[in-house]
């Protein structure tokens, strides 16, 4: 990325169409514009979230406990007394962090699965499609449930949890976007041009992929959050007093029937924000993309 | 006879290509069953266990012998309806499930209709007026209502109406205390209230009910809402559909005896999505709503790392999300005259 400026004037002429483009289904949609605000302002929390919040999120203060939302405590206090805004914004960097990785990680395994049964089909293709199945099978979030609960209640263990429940999507779609070309002219030409199947698939076939794949990752992205927090509000993998939205919003939960409103509402109302940061790039992306699939 | 009734042969067809997912469903169940942290043996052996006891157990559970007949012995134990004993309740887990299954599909079922009752008609109305005011309450509901956590609406909601208006009841299970269990017949309260002409107890549940379906509505009323629509902007812009139009048609004709006809295909198609995740979702409502259902009973048991019961629990879920992808499948070849004639 340092070196941006230079090949970016060469390529200018070359991609100014499909800059145009950009801005012209940006400016045709503005919901696009604020997604993109809101996720750089995600991405800012989670970078610099610990260094720019008032007090430390897990510091306790029982002379301030239960605080309504005031000046000093924007979000109020919980009942020993953090401050509920800091906790909030640093649990940011978290959440943000188990669904990349539960969505890179899944991004990986399923393009190579999807692309291996994409190129060679046969007895590999029926094989990984009884497999994706399988796991479509299962209802997925009771099935996070089932794996997590299976390999032990852990951070990492529901970072798998939510890749395997998601990689299905992923497998399905390189396999039928690699499989269409797998006879295209441009991947005989390559083959014929002394290329190695591997090098055809992953430098000629597979990068056709990667914009339908860029729209799933972020409409995913979304999800991911959501089971994981989903799992935490349960009692799994994370553990107080860590500050995480599902966890804090299950604490919440209890204060709720006094009137304690904010304990749970404002880290649920940062996640749907982030949940829905991602859904909307992701139809954003999808527009610019493949216009013809605007629902 | 399957010669001549080939609505028939896809009706069979489809209930054989449920059975190797159902044999994919319990291999993956085994699996996760034996892979518990560490040695299994000395878990379910407790905690005061010695080695000779740990063996003992071992032994007793079949865990010395290998994993292909450690399978065999799982399926054998399923075929009789043997999920193993909870260590909570002390009781069989299937008997545990089989108990709290009814309030669960009570809930489930009812926000799905609640769903399908206001999805399918606001997707008709956003797909026959695009660009009115209708149009874009459908898209910004069917935005936010898959960006709502479940859990957090449910939360939201109780405030709402518990806390601040008063008007629903405290959000503790299926039944104040002051009624009586109405008489168990379907073990659905609503049903069993009805049959008993208790309206009293009928409208204690209703009440009870109503917030943790609606929380779980919100949720599944996105994709219903936006394939609705979708598929009748898709139907309505059909060369069919202008004949009938040219044909001078009526246009509520039109519009319901053609394009919803249609249309409804594709909505019956993503009920197996939405019921995935409306099972999912059971879950979390379960727990806010301290509805006595399988989700919060696999949670409680979770906490406690009961596995017999959690496991048990995965695999009731899957083995009852088989049979309703298998229900919408036959239902879809029921209202679609053209299956069965050039099906594989």
């Amino acid at each position: 990325m340092t070196d941006m400026p230079a090949p970016a004037k060469s390529a200018n002429a070359r991609q100014s169409g499909s800059f145009e483009h950009l801005v012209y289904v940006l400016r045709a949609n503005p919901v696009t514009l604020l997604a993109f605000g809101l996720f750089a302002f995600l991405i800012f929390c989670a970078l610099f979230g610990p260094s720019v919040v008032p007090y430390d999120p897990l510091e306790t203060n029982a002379a301030k406990a239960l605080q309504p939302p005031s000046m000093e405590h924007w979000f109020g206090t919980d009942q020993i007394g953090r401050d509920v805004f800091s906790r909030v914004i640093v649990a940011t960097r978290l959440d943000l962090s188990i669904s990349v990785a539960a969505v890179a990680l899944s991004f990986v395994v399923g393009s190579i699965l999807g692309a291996i049964a994409g190129y060679w089909g046969g007895w590999l293709d029926i094989i990984l499609n009884r497999f994706l199945d399988t796991i479509m099978a299962f209802p997925l979030f009771v099935l996070a449930m089932g794996i997590v609960a299976a390999l032990g209640n852990t951070i990492e263990n529901i970072i798998y949890a939510t890749a395997i429940i998601n990689m299905p999507f992923y497998a399905r779609l390189v396999r039928a976007e690699v499989n269409i070309r797998r006879d295209a002219g441009f991947a005989r030409a390559a083959k014929l041009s002394g290329n190695s199947d591997l090098r055809v698939l992953a430098l000629h076939i597979f990068p056709n992929a990667l914009p339908p794949m860029m729209v799933q990752v972020s409409l995913n992205l979304g999800w991911a959050i959501l089971n994981a927090a989903g799992l935490s509000f349960i009692g799994l993998g994370v553990r107080p007093p860590t500050p995480e939205w599902g966890i804090m919003v299950a604490e919440g939960a209890n204060f709720i029937v006094s009137g304690e409103w904010w304990l749970a509402v404002f880290p649920g109302l940062w996640l749907m924000i982030a949940v829905f940061t991602f859904n909307l790039l992701g139809d954003g992306l999808r527009d610019i993309v493949d216009p013809r699939k605007r629902t | 006879m399957l010669r001549t009734h080939p609505r028939l042969r896809a009706v069979l067809l489809r209930c054989a290509q449920a059975i190797p997912v159902v044999v994919g469903v319990v291999v993956i169940s085994f699996v996760l069953t034996r892979a518990l942290p560490g040695d299994p043996a000395v878990y379910f052996a407790g905690v005061m266990a010695d080695e000779a006891s740990i063996q003992e157990t071992r032994v007793a559970m079949g865990l010395d012998k290998p994993l292909p007949q450690q399978f065999l012995i799982y399926v054998g134990e399923l075929m009789r309806g043997d999920l193993g004993q909870s260590l909570t309740s002390g009781r069989a887990v299937a008997t545990d499930l089989a108990n709290r299954l009814p309030a669960s599909l009570e809930l489930t079922l009812t926000a799905l209709l609640l769903a399908c009752a206001i999805a399918i008609p606001l997707g008709v109305l956003a797909a026959t007026r695009p660009g009115t005011w209708v149009d874009h309450l459908c898209r910004v509901i069917v935005t936010a209502g898959v960006s709502l956590p479940t859990f957090f609406t449910g939360i939201v909601l109780i405030y709402v109406f518990y806390y601040l208006l008063g008007i629903a009841p405290s959000p503790l299970g299926r039944l104040d205390f002051i009624y009586l269990e109405p008489e168990h017949v379907t073990g659905f309260y609503l049903i069993d209230a009805a049959i008993a002409g208790d309206w009293e107890t009928w409208w204690g549940a209703a009440k009870q009910l109503i917030l943790p379906a609606g929380t779980l509505a919100l949720f599944t009323l996105a994709p219903v809402a936006r394939m609705t629509r979708a598929a009748m902007l898709t139907a309505l812009s059909s060369d069919f559909i202008r004949t009938a139009r040219a044909a001078g048609l009526s246009r509520s004709r039109v519009l319901y005896g053609y394009a919803f006809r249609n249309a409804l295909l594709p909505v019956v198609t993503t009920l197996g999505m939405v019921f995935s995740f409306a099972l999912g979702a059971n879950v979390l409502v379960e727990k806010v709503f301290a509805w006595p259902g399988i989700g919060s009973y696999a949670v409680e048991a979770l906490v406690v790392s009961d596995y017999a019961a959690v496991q048990g629990f995965v695999l009731a879920m899957a083995l009852l999300f088989v049979l309703l992808n298998l229900v919408i499948d036959l239902l879809y070849t029921a209202i679609d005259p053209r299956i069965g004639f050039d099906s594989k």
